[in-house]
């Protein structure tokens, strides 16, 4: 079977206490004109990811709001996946070398898929490159094809994108996590941020004592400013430059840093990185390396409620919902000004920007410096991740797509 | 209780943002994408971000002065353009020809600062709005509070800033019909009179709602 089975309930109602009574009638009221007519998202994997991550939550609300929403997998083997991975990157702005065989495995996989999905829901979402090619599957029963691209395509690998185009103007929209990543296409092209669900355990209100065990826990001290980065141990996440801005800082305040991220134990990369980063480190006491596991939700939640200040220094970013989470516990955020960020960090009303690891240390020396700046960065952050990067608005984002395509017929 | 013959509906509203094929890097190429975008697209980088950043009360009004600010660095431009209020405009046509006008005296007056490169560049976008009946009329004052106390943000802001443009009017739905549909003109004039730039909009409601509270105490 290609169809995700979700089994956890969410009730709609658990969301009024944070987004108040008229958000969610508002969601209900969008959902009447929808209800019972069908929707189908397609993905290339069902778990791991962030779209993965955002379906699971999104499918349980759309349930609530009675709207038929399924998800299906496609399915592909291990060539398949190395094809889109290094067409993943590709996209990205990586080396690519073009190899004619990656392109017909891509298609023969594609059209595998087609025959054993079901494709005729009357609004398909696909998500991502991997199954773009499932249009070749449209019937002609009028239904509506939208594209949902997750990835940065601001500096794509040339015959890679001309492939996946080909395939992508033949939708009725695309969606992108930022304006900077559209691409100059005849269909129309919406702005679809990624979200976060307020009530998923790693952004839920913790209970009493959580937070102090887990700093208790890796040897973090409670009374002293700490600067937290969570991220996977990656280059583009540039860990290394988060220390050099953290030395930067510690010679004005006795602040701790805090590097948290998991994926360096299953990928080859990721713990190369991981001893670039100890080496960097010296073994100075006051840095905190922590290996997470890949899914450490309420470590996570602990970390960034317990932080002074949140950082994420990335040199390529896609969206960066670290930033949102952090956000949403009201934190005061430094980020570099990369791929969504912007989206996120408004600069000097929601956090601050910074195009360097100087300007990472400055800003972090300010914030120190003007706690009740850094409060009210953090208040307002909150109330931004409140009305734009909630899985609420996402949901009636696709909500508000599927009424205007439906208009426009 | 006064009634009114004709009651006012609300109305619920959800906006996709769509992303335009133009973008700026530079004082030149914003002067001419404001020149060239859609009417959408100035609507939605003036009216409708009002709408998405109503928490914030202090610097931001719109998209046009928070990137002249923050990208272009430009600070004595994006007070200029910050300085347009919204509420003084009839029409998309007036508010572009003035977003014109301090864009390109600046670039006449700092022809130097015209050609320089911004730190992002500026995407123009439209918003594309779908509107719903909320299932709610009001014919009495009373049934009117209700209405408002249970609108979300986005109807709120439909009605009481959005509404400004569609009315071709320097007023909103709301006073509209306080004052077409109740005949209380001076709690009509009182509610428009409420500052969008310097309140949020949950605080905006609140003050609709005092104001009503005091008119109902009064009557």
């Amino acid at each position: 079977m290609s169809e995700v089975a979700i089994a956890t309930r969410i009730p709609l109602d658990d969301y009024a206490a944070l987004l108040g009574e008229g958000e969610i009638e508002e969601l209900r009221l969008l959902a009447k004109p929808l209800r019972g007519r069908s929707i189908e998202m397609i993905n290339s994997t069902a778990v791991g990811g962030g779209v993965a991550e955002i379906l699971t939550r999104l499918l349980p609300l759309a349930d609530e709001l009675e709207l038929n929403m399924r998800w299906d997998v496609m399915t592909g083997g291990d060539d398949f996946y190395g094809v889109t991975k290094a067409f993943h990157n590709a996209l990205h702005g990586a080396p690519y070398h073009s190899d004619p065989k990656d392109f017909e495995i891509f298609l023969a996989n594609n059209e595998r898929n087609l025959g054993r999905l079901p494709l005729d829901a009357e609004f398909m979402i696909i998500h991502d490159p991997q199954p773009a090619a499932l249009i070749e599957g449209r019937k002609k029963n009028g239904n509506h094809w939208a594209w949902r691209c997750h990835i940065d395509l601001s500096h794509p690998h040339r015959g890679v994108w001309d492939f996946v185009e080909k395939f992508v103007a033949r939708y009725d929209a695309a969606m992108f996590s930022s304006p900077e990543f559209s691409r100059a296409l005849a269909i129309p092209q919406y702005l679809f941020y990624p979200a976060i669900d307020p009530l998923s355990e790693k952004n839920r209100e913790l209970e009493s004592g959580f937070a102090a065990r887990t700093l208790a826990q890796y040897h973090i001290d409670p009374s002293r400013p700490i600067l937290t980065q969570i991220s996977r141990f990656d280059r583009l996440k540039d860990p290394v430059g988060v220390i050099r801005a953290y030395r930067i800082v510690k010679r004005y305040f006795d602040c701790q840093l805090v590097l948290a991220g998991g994926g360096a134990s299953d990928d080859p990369e990721g713990a190369v990185v991981l001893k670039e980063v100890r080496l960097e480190a010296n073994g100075e006491p006051d840095i905190h390396i922590i290996e997470l596991p890949a899914w450490a939700p309420l470590e996570v939640n602990a970390l960034q409620r317990a932080s002074t200040v949140v950082i994420q220094k990335s040199l390529r970013e896609g969206f960066g919902l670290t930033v949102s989470e952090a956000l949403w516990k009201k934190k005061p955020v430094v980020a570099s000004a990369v791929g969504g960020i912007p989206v996120q960090i408004i600069h000097r009303h929601t956090g601050l920007l910074a195009h360097s690891v100087e300007g990472t240390a400055y800003q972090i020396r300010y914030l120190l410096s003007h706690p009740e700046i850094a409060a009210k960065l953090g208040e307002n952050g909150y109330e931004h991740v409140k009305e734009n990067f909630l899985i609420t608005e996402k949901l009636k984002r696709y909500m508000t797509l599927f009424l205007a395509m439906d208009r426009a017929k | 209780m006064n009634a009114s013959d004709t009651p006012f509906e609300f109305f619920t509203v959800s906006y996709l943002t769509r992303i335009g094929n133009q973008s700026a890097g530079t004082l030149t190429e914003f002067l001419s994408g404001l020149e060239q975008c859609s009417d959408a697209s100035i609507f939605h980088h003036t009216f409708q971000t009002l709408s998405s950043h109503h928490f914030l009360t202090e610097g931001f009004s719109n998209d046009f002065a928070q990137w002249a600010h923050a990208d272009a660095n430009r600070e004595d431009l994006a007070e200029q353009l910050a300085a347009l209020d919204v509420r003084d405009y009839l029409s998309i046509a007036a508010l572009r020809s003035d977003l014109c006008r301090v864009v390109g005296d600046y670039c006449a007056a700092h022809a130097g600062f015209a050609q320089q490169t911004a730190l992002e560049r500026f995407y123009f976008c439209e918003s594309v709005e779908v509107t719903l009946p909320f299932g709610l009329t009001a014919r009495t004052l009373e049934e009117f509070r209700n209405g408002i106390v249970h609108l979300s943000h986005a109807s709120f802001y439909f009605h009481f800033v959005s509404s400004r443009l569609r009315l071709q009017l320097r007023t909103n739905d709301f006073s509209h019909w306080l004052a077409d549909g109740l005949g209380l003109g001076t709690l009509a004039e009182k509610v428009n009179r409420i500052d969008i730039y310097t309140n949020t909009l949950e605080s905006a409601r609140a003050k609709v709602l005092g104001l009503i509270d005091r008119e109902g105490r009064n009557a």
